[in-house]
């Protein structure tokens, strides 16, 4: 049967939203970046919000994010992504900007930057992937590296003495009084994703009512990074990164928001 | 059961295999060709399809369209008119 024939009579219930663009991506097979950014996209095709959007793409391995997201898209400099969407947002006060930043860029160069956006309460989005490594330079420990994880900075594994613990910063940053909803997430099965979607579109609704920052963690994989299929990827990061970094609301909006 | 198709676009496709152990219904599965960039791509093995969407939920590169035959409408017996 050809294609054509298969579908004759049927109702198409879901394609790729044209807020992405035709452009292959880059990334490794499996890798969580892209899921993530169709989710985003998803959503601000279902939101109507394409032209009043604007992203800050990171350095890392989504520094290309402007050549898939079909949104207003500006590069910032290695961490400094939510200072530049500080500036965006306070020159455009009606745009929805966010900011999408793997853990090298927001939770090590970029930790001053992202602490300070949140403790002002900048009205952005943060979303925030956490693959436990820096994946585009080739896998080494980030902060965020598992106790025992092996990457290529810490070939013996992860140990407390010399390299510190894994560092959690999404409660850090749900203590911060500028921070509206704090929320972590993942993308490994069609329920996570789900639920992801839908704490992106709160995260974007309540942009205009200028309450403070939104901040979305997801928990990714990196295949490539760590040396496994993306099906395996996946299955290891559900056993072990979930136990340090437990999906989960952190901070809720004060009830009656909206 | 609800009868659905998945189209899958085969060049932007990179076998990764996600789609296929998101489908409920394990009629998804690997191409044994390449694709342009080298990558078996997805494609259904079975037609057992619902159209859930599960797996183009899990699409890192939103390769996958997905189909659903309508809801059957149910018309009142009496409304047949000129049947033998
Ligand atoms: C100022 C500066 N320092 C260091 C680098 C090298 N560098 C490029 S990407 C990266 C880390 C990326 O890791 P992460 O943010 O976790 O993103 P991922 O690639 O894992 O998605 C580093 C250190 C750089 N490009 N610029
Ligand atoms: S190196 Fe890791 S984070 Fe980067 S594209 Fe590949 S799998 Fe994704
Ligand atoms: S739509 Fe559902 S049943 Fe059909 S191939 Fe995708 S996951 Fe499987
Ligand atoms: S999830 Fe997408 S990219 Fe991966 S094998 Fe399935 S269709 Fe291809």
């Amino acid at each position: 049967m050809t294609p054509k024939e298969r579908i004759n009579g049927y109702q198409l219930v879901y394609h790729r939203p044209d807020t992405l663009t035709d452009n292959p991506t880059h990334y490794c097979p499996g890798c969580s970046h892209g899921v993530v950014h169709r989710v985003m996209m998803e959503v601000v095709k279902e939101m109507g919000i394409q032209d009043r959007t604007v992203g800050v793409a990171p350095v890392g391995c989504a520094v290309f994010a402007y050549n898939y997201m079909n949104v207003d898209m500006q590069e910032a400099a290695h961490g400094r992504a939510t200072a530049v969407a500080t500036g965006i947002k306070r020159v455009l006060p009606d745009r929805y900007v966010f900011t999408y930043q793997g853990d090298g860029d927001l939770a090590a160069i970029g930790t001053s930057e992202t602490i300070h956006t949140v403790n002002r309460g900048e009205n952005i989005l943060i979303v925030f992937i956490n693959n436990g490594v820096y994946g585009m330079t080739g896998g080494q420990m980030a902060p965020t590296t598992l106790l025992g994880m092996k990457t290529t900075t810490s070939p013996m594994g992860r140990d407390v003495v010399t390299m510190g613990h894994p560092l959690d910063i999404t409660p850090l940053i749900a203590q911060l009084p500028g921070a509206l909803f704090v929320t972590r997430h993942s993308v490994h099965t069609p329920a996570a994703v789900r639920k992801l979607k839908k704490a992106l579109r709160l995260a974007f609704e309540y942009q205009p009512l200028n309450k403070g920052t939104c901040f979305v963690e997801v928990v990714s994989n990196c295949p490539s990074g760590w040396k496994m299929t993306p099906r395996e990827a996946n299955a290891w990061m559900e056993k072990n990164m979930f136990t340090a970094y437990p999906p989960g609301d952190v901070k809720l909006p004060p009830p009656g928001l909206n | 059961m609800i009868r659905g198709t998945v189209l899958v676009a085969q060049e932007i496709c990179k076998g990764c295999e996600l789609c296929v152990i998101a489908c409920p219904q394990d009629c998804l599965g690997l191409s044994e060709t390449l694709n342009k960039k080298g990558y078996r791509f997805a494609m259904l093995t079975a037609d057992s399809c619902t159209g859930c969407e599960n797996c183009a939920l899990v699409c890192p590169d939103a390769a996958l369209t997905v189909y659903r035959e309508p809801k059957p409408v149910r018309r009142p017996a009496t409304s047949v008119q000129g049947a033998a």
